[in-house]
């Protein structure tokens, strides 16, 4: 009767805003110390209509969150509000979520179309509502030919449409949360699916959070990307931002391909030396005190290959050929570093120098980046 | 290259022909022999081509034994299979607490079926059993010696209470090969604990509940041991069922023409049901009944 009476409140106020507070989450009985938490505490805001992706490596706890927001998991530690209303122990039917696995989730026996109504019959939609829906959500979703087959004799990207069509039929619905939902999609299909959903995203307006540990899926779905690792969130930034200023040594190397270089190295006073070394930039920052490990991030895009005296001597370990450009392999004085080379240039001979680009050499101070001094 | 053409690779088939052929094929051929075929002993046979086939197949006797075949199965079946579904749903999955339900569930099944026949003998006892002395204390006129419904009410309730274990074992293994996933979906979706049961775990554990289905048939179809032991056939032939009948035609009047030709139409009759039940759960995977086309 209370679930009753809740649902039907959050369906009318027509939900906006999804609020994380405080929520930590650990799979023990009895967590007692940090390490026992596959989710740290973290607070994290969702903005009505936007596309967000949470990214990270397997293991760093973007499915508990998931199953936080939906409901099938109940946290630890903290409150879940849909546009300021407390639903943290509210069972995920009454939430108006719709959640796509990683695995195409159907219901064998039914046909297409029964998929599809399936929701809304659970919920008592009067028939012809259903019938309209349906049909009109087939069509968006190209499986309107499909509708009288058995679902389990479909393709895996179809049978993936089909779970989303199942959570985009119920049209109050607030949020989509897709858990790694193009794994076991072919590669050329990956691509049309993707720009599928963010049609249906410019369609829809709804929330979409999406989960995923693929960064180019991350980067090309979401507007707002929220980087997690070890059960924590180390940035939440546009796909611009987590490229140019990575938050985090974690971030820069995360994403890019090849990622950040990140050594380690020493300030005295505005020069950076590595292994003993001067290099070509100077910096500009105060280091927090007590600082142990002081490291030098710089993205190989930004790492120029020269013969320049001024440059830093490298050794050249390897060449590779990554399609599109090519990536140096390049070694000094013990530290690995990768550059990628602009188009044409002829291969460097096996010593060289290299220099940063004076504008995107951050500093990391244990991990943490260091914001430059105004 | 040169093909070779010899039959060397005979010799690779040649053990598991040999094996066949020994525990199926000539066993089976003997009998089909004897059942075209009379014989007075001393080893002299005489071709009767179908005439056994005929008698057997008009005689009140087997009609009786066969129908009360046919209906022991079906009301074991009947009893067994839901049962075990409903038991396999309602037990633990995760925690100490299944494997105490794996270890008693499968109890039953580890003892031989004589042993098992000699405990319902005995339980069910009016003089010294607890369930016949107990029942007859109460008023209940049990004896399973003269009462033909008591007969058969003990002999279900043995074979329920033997080989519904095997049924919640089957079933079991088949729902916890679930992915979890497909409940959460489920709970995402709205659907009822009905909904979850007829759309998810009943297609999925349908594989199981077919292995399920034949065993239980071809089992309870062949009871012998059980029923010869408990009640000998009786009272009168109230449980004589049809392995009990065939024994009694081939050891007790040595009848080998007939017993053989009952066998051989008994074997066809369980192949013919256990394929006719395949068929038609394998054909649309308990096709929804209701549902939109």
């Amino acid at each position: 009767m209370k679930l009753a009476l809740l649902s039907s409140l959050l369906r009318a106020v027509e939900m906006a805003q999804i609020d994380l507070n405080n929520i930590a989450h650990s799979y023990l009985a009895a967590p007692s110390s940090e390490d026992d938490f596959a989710l740290k505490k973290l607070n994290v805001s969702w903005q009505d209509g936007g596309a967000y992706a949470l990214l990270g490596p397997s293991g760093c706890g973007k499915t508990t969150l998931l199953n936080i927001i939906s409901g099938l998991l109940q946290p630890t530690q903290g409150a879940v509000l849909f546009d300021g209303a407390d639903i943290t122990t509210s069972p995920p039917e009454v939430r108006n979520i719709a959640q796509i696995f990683q695995f195409p989730v159907i219901y064998d026996t039914m046909t297409v179309y029964h998929n599809l109504a399936f929701p809304l019959q659970n919920r008592k939609v009067p028939k012809h509502e259903i019938d309209a829906r349906v049909r009109r959500l087939a069509d968006m979703l190209e499986l309107s030919k499909y509708l009288p087959r058995k679902a389990r004799d479909l393709s895996a990207d179809e049978k993936q449409k089909i779970s989303l069509g199942r959570g985009l039929v119920r049209e109050d619905v607030t949020a989509i949360l897709f858990d790694e939902p193009l794994t076991v999609i072919d590669p050329q299909l990956k691509w049309s699916l993707r720009s599928q959903l963010k049609r249906l995203h410019a369609e829809f307006n709804h929330t979409m959070i999406y989960v995923t540990h693929d960064q180019t899926e991350a980067l090309t779905f979401a507007d707002q990307i929220i980087v997690m690792s070890e059960g924590e969130v180390v940035q939440t930034a546009s796909p611009q931002e987590l490229f140019e200023r990575p938050a985090h040594t974690f971030v820069g190397q995360f994403i890019g391909s090849p990622g950040m270089n990140v050594l380690p190295c020493a300030l005295d006073g505005h020069h950076i030396s590595l292994a003993g070394h001067t290099i070509n930039v100077g910096c500009n920052v105060t280091l927090p005190s007590g600082a142990e490990c002081i490291e030098l991030g710089v993205r190989p895009e930004f790492v120029k290959v020269t013969d320049n005296n001024d440059a830093l001597p490298v050794t050249v370990e390897a060449i590779e050929d990554a399609g599109r450009y090519r990536i140096a392999r390049l070694r000094f004085r013990g530290l690995q570093l990768a550059a990628i080379l602009p188009d044409g240039a002829p291969p460097p001979s096996e010593t060289a120098g290299v220099l940063f680009d004076a504008d995107n050499v951050h500093i990391y101070a244990d991990g943490h980046l260091v914001g430059k001094r105004a | 290259m040169q093909k070779t053409h010899d039959h060397k690779a005979l010799w690779l088939v040649a053990p598991a022909l040999l094996l066949v052929a020994f525990t199926a094929v000539i066993p089976l051929m003997t009998v089909v022999n004897y059942s075209v075929q009379d014989t007075f002993g001393n080893n002299q046979f005489f071709w009767v081509g179908a005439e056994w086939y005929r008698e057997i197949l008009q005689s009140d006797r087997f009609h009786a034994a066969f129908l009360r075949q046919i209906a022991f199965s079906a009301t074991v079946l009947a009893i067994e299979i839901p049962l075990g579904l409903a038991i396999a749903l309602s037990m633990p999955k995760k925690g100490i607490s299944v494997s105490v339900c794996l270890v008693l569930m499968a109890l039953p099944l580890l003892i031989p079926w004589n042993v098992v026949g000699t405990i319902w003998q005995i339980f069910a006892r009016v003089d010294i059993g607890l369930l016949g002395y107990t029942l007859n204390g109460l008023g209940v006129d049990y004896n399973y010696t003269q009462n033909v419904g008591a007969a058969w009410a003990t002999l279900i309730i043995m074979d329920v209470w033997h080989w519904t274990s095997l049924v919640v074992l089957l079933c079991y293994a088949g729902l916890v090969a679930i992915p979890p996933v497909y409940y959460q979906a489920a709970r995402i979706d709205g659907a009822s604990r009905w909904a979850v049961f007829r759309y998810i775990e009943l297609p999925k554990m349908s594989r199981v509940l077919l292995i399920a289905v034949l065993l239980r048939f071809m089992d309870s179809f062949m009871i012998y041991t059980e029923p010869f032991v408990v009640t000998g056939g009786g009272p009168g032939n109230a449980t004589t069922f049809l392995s009990v009948d065939l024994v009694k035609m081939a050891i007790g009047q040595f009848d080998l023409g007939p017993a053989a030709a009952l066998s051989v139409i008994y074997f066809l009759i369980v192949i013919l049901v256990s394929w006719a039940f395949y068929t038609i759960m394998t054909r649309e995977d308990f096709e929804p009944s209701g549902g939109v086309r």
